[in-house]
């Protein structure tokens, strides 16, 4: 597998790829929690909300379209919120029966659920958008500027680092099983749900002893080549003119956003 | 594909601020004085060592087994991160998964990432780690039975929490989320049992070193059982009382104030510039107007940096 299968960076040469990754987390974070904290139905605010997000999708240059694509990522969750429809008080909109069920949808709880339905949509694209124009290392580096524990920060590096490498090693306890998984068609092959469920335990136990040795060797090489509990990176991160601009054009929108969502 | 998402991932959008707020800072302590005790007990050497446990944590939720019908049982972690590494190296472990599975993936917000490591990462190590903590002298049969159950209960009380949650920001009504949740990883549990078991038991067969005395697994303090037995003695007896009158602990919740009936409270910090809790009063008027100076504050400051920073390029 290569190094980056797991990645979400899309190279380009635009103004947010350049922008300090502080910038972008602060903003991407901001930018999320002016989506929660936007009373239900604020449509104005939504709708400016999501014009910034067209705005910053076309300053990507990756398209204007482009966290649309990926956007429904979080529709299987809605399904949590969908008993707010018949909950809350209001003006009863549409019955009907389910079942065992008589439900009534209310104009309120219609409005409650598609809010939090846009609140969701709007927030995952912009965390789409941030790991599409930033490398996971420099994100990892802001985190780090942004007094997240570097204990945690270095865990993640290491997990970003080794996932791609363990993956491979799943990809082949998989197919060894499947290669000794034969069956005679029509028939069923292997034992019961507790005899698989042993199976993946076991390769889990295995994947586990394997990961574990190789974390020995890694650390051996790393104190070989003068480790001593610090990772050191060449691209210090240096807050420009623009990425200061930036920041404030983006709090500005924000602000805004919120003051159209009250009216 | 490579990475599928799982049902206890909370996105953005679906938690009120209030709520994840409150998570963070739970989550937040737990994980600052996890990361002074791993600091203190342990060297250098373990940071790549939770760091390539972390990977593995995440490389061994791809491993499935069909059960029936197109539905495959598969791994969460937090257990067997917690029995394997100790308590604390796993709940670090378990943060920096989820907090990938959020950043990279968007499998779980940002924002409410706080409750997210907080109901898959912490306690779900706290519970699998303490009750297996408590058969330390058993023989291998009972350990392994125990750690069963313990990860089992661990997916329950992540899935207890996470219906919470829900319904404190008024996303759900507690009578469908939490049956629902509940059934649902009562499904998931058994899977995420029966793999940890047989994994333990593999590793104990091969490599009974790692998980004996002076290993990580033994670094945490007998107390720990007390915690996870605590734990999941909540949650053995508040499912069935959840389950049983679910509308009747919604009304002591709306009693004692913790939701409102119209739901709507939680999203308005400052509605009509005034800050909900201070009432309206000149005290909220004066601090909202406080939050605005200090955004149009930030942004003036902001906007002289980058001046600043120009006239020096």
């Amino acid at each position: 597998m290569h190094f980056d299968a797991f990645d979400r960076y899309h190279e380009k040469d635009s103004f947010l790829h350049h922008l300090d990754p502080r910038v972008k987390v602060v903003v991407t974070i901001v930018f999320i929690v002016s989506n929660a904290l936007l009373p239900d139905a604020a449509w104005f605010g939504f709708l400016f909300a999501w014009i910034f997000l067209l705005l910053v999708n076309a300053a990507s240059k990756l398209g204007v379209a482009y966290t649309l694509k990926r956007s429904l990522l979080a529709l299987p969750f809605a399904l949590i919120a969908i008993t707010v429809l018949f909950s809350i008080p209001g003006k009863p909109v549409l019955q009907f029966h389910f079942l065992m069920w008589d439900l009534t949808v209310t104009d309120m709880g219609l409005l409650r659920f598609v809010s939090i339905l846009v609140r969701s949509w709007l927030s995952v694209q912009m965390a789409i958008l941030l790991v599409a124009v930033t490398r996971f290392p420099d994100l990892i580096h802001a985190l780090e500027h942004l007094r997240v524990p570097a204990i945690l920060t270095t865990i993640i590096a290491f997990l970003y680092r080794y996932l791609f490498v363990l993956t491979d090693e799943v990809f082949r306890l998989l197919r060894a099983r499947e290669a000794r998984s034969a069956a005679v068609p029509g028939t069923r092959s292997g034992g019961g749900v507790l005899w698989r469920a042993k199976i993946a335990g076991n390769m889990a136990g295995q994947l586990f002893l394997r990961s574990y040795e190789r974390s020995d060797r890694i650390y051996n090489a790393m104190v070989a080549r003068g480790y001593s509990g610090h990772l050191y990176t060449l691209n210090p991160h240096e807050m420009k003119s623009t990425d200061y601009f930036a920041t404030a054009f983006a709090i500005v929108v924000i602000f805004v956003t919120q003051i159209l969502g009250r009216f | 594909m490579l990475y599928s998402p799982t049902p206890m991932h909370i996105p953005d959008g679906f938690l009120a601020i209030t709520i994840s707020i409150f998570c963070w800072v739970i989550s937040a302590a737990v994980i600052g004085v996890a990361i002074s005790r791993t600091n203190k007990s342990l060297g250098e050497k373990q940071i790549p060592l939770m760091g390539v446990m972390a990977a593995f944590i995440f490389a061994a939720q791809m491993i499935n087994f069909p059960v029936a019908g197109g539905t495959s049982g598969h791994l969460l972690g937090g257990a067997l991160a917690a029995i394997v590494l100790g308590p604390w190296a796993g709940m670090l472990v378990m943060t920096a998964v989820i907090a990938v599975q959020g950043l990279l993936f968007q499998d779980g917000g940002l924002v409410v990432m706080g409750a997210n490591i907080l109901n898959m990462g912490l306690v779900t190590a706290a519970v699998g780690y303490g009750l297996y903590r408590a058969t330390k002298n058993q023989p291998k049969g009972v350990r392994l039975a125990v750690a069963g159950v313990a990860a089992w209960l661990s997916v329950m009380t992540g899935a207890l929490l996470c219906s919470i949650e829900l319904w404190l920001s008024g996303t759900s009504q507690l009578a469908v989320v939490f049956p629902a949740m509940m059934g649902v990883h009562a499904l998931i549990g058994l899977g995420e049992a029966l793999i940890t078991v047989s994994a333990l038991a593999f590793i104990m067969q091969t490599r009974p070193d790692l998980l004996g005395a002076g290993s990580e697994s033994a670094s945490g303090s007998s107390s720990w059982a007390w915690v996870g037995g605590l734990i999941a003695l909540v949650v053995v007896l508040f499912s069935p009382l959840a389950s049983a009158d679910p509308d009747g602990l919604e009304r002591v919740a709306i009693n004692m104030g913790f939701i409102n009936n119209g739901l709507s409270a939680p999203y308005q910090i400052i509605p009509d510039y005034t800050i909900p809790f201070l009432g309206e009063t000149a005290l909220s008027t004066i601090v909202a107007g406080i939050v605005g100076v200090i955004v149009v504050g930030g942004v003036v400051f902001l906007i002289g940096r980058g001046l600043k920073a120009k006239s020096h390029s």
